[in-house]
């Protein structure tokens, strides 16, 4: 909690100036906050409850948004799993081992966050489109990637990949290797020593990617809008499910699931505030 | 760390060598396992799709790229986004600094919960602050503001999303941010202003710089927060992603990669030259 005592050092140097610009300083970033952040979520609540709990409760279980959040529960399912062990992996292997070409793969893995979610899915679609040597190789196999589940898993691992990774490599550096040399000299064997001495030490670190990764995977929209074709009860998610509804005038429908999103987005900022200061500790 | 972290923290954090290891350039049987099987992950989801984009906007070579991104429409996508996103950038530079300073020097009731809420543009889904920016700024908007199928209304929905950047990557510096400096400099006679402009501003111009880049390269690439309040109006609200999205829905896959490449190419110009400045202002100390 940043409360930094050493204000009150200088405010006493020059207290009744400082009280005025204070409160200024103070009223105009609370405005620009207010404005830009709270009165636009505020409103969403506002909106989605405009025509009471019943109705938020019928567009929630109207069957095509139902089947959209089970679709966007299990394309979230795999991309957590996927990035999870791609970047416990990756972290250890960046951080403890040596080969040539690290800082190259170190670079790459952070690629993602330059790269815009629609040219994400564009990017996709031109090599495992139905139409291409690869996609229509994979097809005549029996597995289709796009406008079907694994694009949009694939899409979706894309858009979040680096997350895990930039959590776990601090803290596998901060801690350093004594412990586990400590481990292999006295005969444990390399699995034992992950599990036993590794993994508690990053759990926490482990965690707060993880519940990132979940967040951005819930969410993600452009992407998986380009990948999947959006086919309602087919390959919606959530988030197409309240662009749809939007653009159908389905306003209460769009509002109540953009409502369900809010909060998921809103109970992971509180798991990953309660996750921060044990990290710290 | 806080979600803001992750995009705020630098970009690719120096790896130190393995302090025991017997011969440093021999890459042992586990090693070559787990770099292979890491490679090929990477490949198959972002190297080759990213590659196959280069290659379908050079399709009909230089000229044809050339061609493709001087079309009105896509010419007009990119300017518009390109001055949003500088515009969206300059009032993050100063608001984000702003909210920054007082997170960090001020105290006051709810400041906790505020700290929380900071992040939520990152954890908020961008269709769900597209939505909610549509109907506080629509044509049905409760504050009387209709900015829908505007440029006015895209750059509102930008500093939405980007509001985070600036706060997260200036805080952690004026928390560390040595006060005795600014008492020297108060007790010589030196005005608030003064000592903001010369002694707190210069430390914190790096945590600005590396913050505004960051919300430049995401201004630039938004879609879900953009594409319900710009109307889709080609040549006056249409901003690039947007502009692709089209593009590959109109089956025209070699227009939307030409753009697509314009916009990585300026992402990783922006992100490659912070990392070069992180680099250089470390070795200074």
């Amino acid at each position: 909690m940043p409360c930094n005592d050493g204000a009150g050092a200088v405010a006493d140097a020059s207290r009744t100036s400082t009280a005025a610009s204070r409160i200024g300083l103070r009223t105009v970033a609370l405005a620009y906050v207010g404005l830009i952040l709270l009165l636009p979520v505020g409103l969403l609540f506002w909106r989605t409850f405009e025509n009471g709990v019943g109705e938020v409760w019928n567009q929630l279980t109207d069957p095509s948004a139902l089947h959209a959040f089970r679709i966007t529960l299990i394309v979230a399912f795999f991309a957590v799993l996927g990035n999870t062990i791609f970047g416990l992996g990756a972290s250890v292997l960046l951080v403890r081992h040596q080969f040539p070409g690290k800082r190259v793969l170190n670079a790459r893995i952070d690629l993602p966050f330059a790269v815009s979610p629609v040219v994400v899915g564009l990017a996709l679609i031109l090599v495992y489109g139905p139409h291409t040597s690869s996609g229509g190789w994979l097809a005549d196999r029996g597995v289709d990637v796009i406008f079907a589940v694994p694009g949009m898993v694939i899409a979706t691992i894309f858009v979040s990949l680096p997350l895990v990774v930039r959590e776990v490599v601090p803290v596998l550096q901060e801690i350093g290797d004594e412990q586990e040399q400590a481990a292999w000299t006295l005969g444990a064997s390399r699995p034992q020593t992950f599990r036993r001495i590794t993994l508690p030490a990053i759990r926490w670190a482990l965690a707060y990617g993880v519940v990132l990764t979940l967040a951005r995977a819930l969410g993600e929209f452009g992407a998986v809008a380009v990948v999947s074709g959006n086919v309602i009860d087919k390959t919606q998610t959530a988030p197409l499910y309240v662009g749809s509804a939007y653009q159908n005038f389905n306003q209460q429908g769009a509002y109540a699931v953009a409502f369900a999103l809010a909060l998921i987005a809103i109970l992971a900022l509180v798991v990953l505030n309660l996750l921060r200061p044990k990290e710290h500790a | 760390m806080t979600t803001g972290d992750l995009q705020a923290r630098e970009l690719h954090p120096p790896i130190p060598p393995r302090r025991v290891q017997p011969s440093r350039f021999r890459v042992d049987r586990g090693t070559g396992i787990g770099l292979g099987l890491a490679t090929m992950y990477l490949s198959i989801i972002v190297l080759i799709p990213l590659a196959a984009i280069v290659f379908r906007a050079f399709d009909n070579g230089v000229s044809g790229f050339w061609d493709t991104i001087t079309t009105p429409e896509a010419w007009a996508a990119l300017k518009l986004t390109i001055l949003a996103g500088l515009g969206v950038a300059a009032v993050n530079a100063v608001f984000g600094t702003l909210v920054a300073w007082v997170l960090v020097r001020d105290r006051f009731p709810g400041k906790r919960l505020l700290e929380t809420f900071i992040d939520l543009p990152f954890a908020l889904p961008t269709i769900v602050a597209g939505l909610i920016l549509l109907s506080l700024y629509g044509t049905d908007s409760p504050i009387g503001i209709d900015l829908a199928f505007q440029v006015s209304g895209v750059f509102m929905a930008l500093l939405f999303v980007t509001l985070p950047f600036v706060v997260r990557t200036v805080q952690p510096v004026l928390l560390e941010l040595d006060q005795e400096m600014e008492e020297a400099a108060v007790s010589l006679g030196a005005s608030r202003f003064t000592t903001f402009r010369r002694i707190v501003l210069p430390n914190l111009l790096p945590a600005i710089a590396a913050g505004t880049a960051l919300a430049f390269a995401r201004a630039i690439s938004e879609f879900g927060a953009t594409v319900l309040i710009s109307g889709n109006l080609p040549l006056k609200t249409q901003v690039a992603a947007v502009y692709i999205f089209g593009q590959i829905q109109n089956d025209r896959p070699a227009a939307a990669a030409a753009v697509s490449v314009v916009l990585l190419l300026i992402s990783l110009v922006v992100l490659v030259s912070l990392d070069a400045l992180q680099r250089w202002g470390r070795r200074r100390g």
